[in-house]
């Protein structure tokens, strides 16, 4: 087996090239993507091979960038919308939901928009409140949007891929904390034509006791909980959810009638999240019947992210708030 | 023939225009269409049978009916939701239209849209979020440009939707990358029930693209529409960048049928634009002055039209509802049927591209 290092920037960089040079039609827009290389260096090197055509960047006007690539997209163009952050988002998600998500269906089918909004989403690292909202529950929510939430390298690649060639509105989000995290990737993760389905769940460890189940960053501390955990001979699922919507409901449900155990663990608030779709699909489903314990949800604290070192580290999951939970979760 | 005021421009459109007989009953015919058409549909929403919102174009059909003039079809046109004129003009049938009115399967948009979702070939809407759909014309107008062929974008706003910020962040990147973009201000004078010197700190929106050349032109009159248009799309596609058009015009109905329209402007003003400047009067005395057409031929076109129009009230009154397994369709395009929830975790419904 042939493997080489490759970090999630990397991986998405890549990505991005090899689409833009298969399809004409592909091109990235956004503040920062071409001559500064991409605010986190995403785009590294894609301006100084494609040009001005296919790699702009834009003024520092997101509902009118965000518009005019959504415009381009109805028009047969396949661009990538890229925000500095989702959080920037915000000031474009009109243009997002009720220009892309919703146009194919009020046309009756006449109308297809195939886009894709991508871009760091979630908490970072000392950027204070208005800039670590995650926004997975948001886009989530809405039909019409496919929500797509990559943790590994090899996630990044084939999902950001399957992103551009899908016909439709894709929000991709990305994590800063992860962009220079290096994964092993296969030598079959390294063909042109490597593709992850948009709309299924990895099992990224397997176990017999407790089901849990993550998407992005927090996909990492799982299984840095799951491998302490072990030691004590509690073998966790480690589900990597890959895409927010639509959810693999399918693939949490056979996992939790195998473990009879529940947590879903993400970086984001509480409150109308994404595990609480989880745990509301459990509860309308067949695996609510083979569940021990009630579901619970590890999440972000519920409050605007602090800046101080201490007040962040203690607005997120840590790995001891996983192992808690899953104990907690089996004595109950 | 009259001049327009100009912005940034050395000089405006031709002060003559020629207009042939042809031209006219066709310009004629069209504008009487659209006029009977929502004429047609004023009577069938008081009747209950259209529903929701229902925004009417009489008085502005110059507008359309000229700027269509000033183009091709292998052109591309957005708006807003004051729509029904541009759909027809843009190649739907006056059936199709009042069947999407009226919520049926045979609508354009197979009833799933409504009046303020129309869409056609290089027809972007019919959009519903006031300013929206001008960052959406201007990338249009990107493909239009990225693709090479010449074509152009007509994007369309109204003066209550002038002071969007969106659209100033669209001017500024259509500028910036010169992209071939008629940014097209439709000037009724009420942004819903505010007038424009209550909205807006100028209003003289041809010059509110600032660094964008723009013109003022007489939206009542189909010629002055089609010229100015002309205009404004050589200076496109020869690669000048975009240019914005003011077109003062006026609505008889009110915002929406749900507004009388009297409340912030008088009855007298509405029978004097009516009386001096209709679109349809105006078209029609120029080319009888001039022997163009005789009353009884014009008369015959507006026989043919009433008809049209009934025929397609009749349809779009009889044609059945939506089938319900079409509710969930068209939610992704070009993907394998999915399931999608009811309203209750026992129903899951179909839904295929």
């Amino acid at each position: 087996m042939f493997y080489i290092r490759v970090t999630v920037r990397d991986a998405l960089n890549q990505a991005m090239d090899e689409e833009l040079e298969r399809d004409e039609r592909v091109f990235l827009l956004g503040e920062e993507v071409a001559q500064y290389d991409g605010a986190y260096k995403v785009s590294r090197g894609l301006w100084k091979k494609y040009g001005d055509k296919r790699i702009i960047d834009t003024p520092i006007t997101e509902m009118g960038f965000a518009g005019i690539a959504v415009g381009a997209a109805m028009a047969g163009l396949r661009p990538i919308c890229e925000f500095m952050t989702f959080n920037f988002s915000m000031q474009a998600i009109d243009q997002v939901i009720n220009s892309a998500a919703k146009t194919y269906y009020m046309s009756a089918g006449r109308q297809s928009v195939p886009i894709v909004f991508r871009g760091p989403n979630g908490a970072s690292a000392g950027v204070a409140a208005q800039h670590s909202q995650c926004f997975a529950a948001w886009y989530g929510h809405c039909p019409g949007l496919k929500v797509v939430s990559p943790w590994s390298a090899e996630d990044a690649r084939g999902l950001l891929k399957s992103a551009i060639r899908d016909d439709n509105p894709v929000v991709f989000l990305e994590n800063e904390l992860m962009y220079g995290v290096p994964f092993e990737m296969s030598e079959e993760s390294q063909s042109k034509d490597f593709l992850i389905p948009i709309g299924k769940a990895k099992i990224e460890r397997q176990g017999n006791h407790i089901t849990v189940v993550s998407h992005s960053r927090m996909v990492s501390l799982c299984l840095d909980a799951a491998a302490v955990l072990a030691k004590e001979g509690i073998e966790c699922e480690v589900i990597n959810m890959r895409t927010i919507r639509p959810l693999d409901a399918e693939a949490i449900e056979t996992s939790v009638m195998k473990t009879n155990h529940l947590i879903t663990v993400e970086g984001g608030w509480p409150q109308f999240g994404v595990g609480g779709e989880i745990l509301a699909r459990i509860m309308e489903g067949p695996a609510f019947n083979y569940l021990d314990a009630p579901a619970v949800r590890v999440t972000g604290v519920d409050i605007p992210m602090p800046y101080a070192k201490i007040l962040e580290d203690n607005s997120v999951p840590q790995i001891k708030d996983i192992i808690f939970s899953v104990k907690k979760t089996l004595n109950a | 023939d009259r001049k327009c005021d100009v912005h940034k421009l050395e000089e405006g459109p031709p002060l003559q225009a020629v207009l042939t007989r042809e031209e006219g009953l066709q310009y004629y015919r069209t504008m009487q269409t659209m006029r009977r058409m929502e004429l047609k549909s004023d009577q069938l929403y008081k009747q209950k049978i259209i529903r929701g919102f229902c925004h009417l174009y009489d008085g502005q059909e110059a507008c359309a009916v000229g700027i269509e003039a000033g183009i091709n079809l292998t052109d591309h046109l957005i708006t807003a939701y004051r729509a029904h004129g541009y759909t027809l003009t843009r190649g739907g049938t006056v059936r199709e239209i009042m069947a999407e009115l009226t919520g049926r399967r045979g609508g354009i948009a197979k009833g799933k849209g409504g009046s303020m979702h129309m869409y056609t070939k290089h027809f972007y809407g019919g959009n519903g979020i006031v300013g929206a759909q001008v960052p959406l014309g201007a990338g249009v107008a990107l493909a239009c440009k990225y693709l090479g062929k010449n074509e152009l974008c007509v994007c369309l706003y109204g003066d209550g939707a002038a002071n969007q910020g969106q659209i100033f962040e669209t001017y500024n990147m259509a500028s910036l990358w010169k992209l071939p973009c008629i940014f097209i201000c439709e000037n009724n004078k009420y942004g819903m029930g505010t007038s424009v010197e209550r909205a807006a700190a100028s209003t003289d929106y041809f010059k509110r693209g600032d660094f964008i050349p723009g013109l003022r032109v007489d939206g009542m009159d189909v010629l002055c529409v089609r010229e100015a248009t002309k205009f404004a799309a050589e200076h496109c596609r020869s690669g000048k960048g975009p240019i914005l058009m003011e077109l003062q015009t006026y609505r008889y109905h009110g915002h929406s049928m749900s507004d009388p329209g009297i409340s912030y402007r008088t009855r007298e003003e509405i029978q004097e634009v009516r009386s001096k400047s209709d679109p349809i009067s105006m078209l029609k005395d120029r080319m009888l002055s001039n022997n163009m057409a005789s009353v009884e031929e014009l008369k015959e076109i507006d026989v043919e039209v009433r008809k049209e129009i009934e025929d397609a009230a009749q349809f779009a009154t009889t044609d059945p509802e939506p089938p319900l397994d079409d509710l969930c369709n068209h939610i992704f395009y070009n993907d394998p049927p999915m399931e999608v929830r009811g309203t209750n975790p026992w129903t899951k419904l179909k839904s295929v591209s």
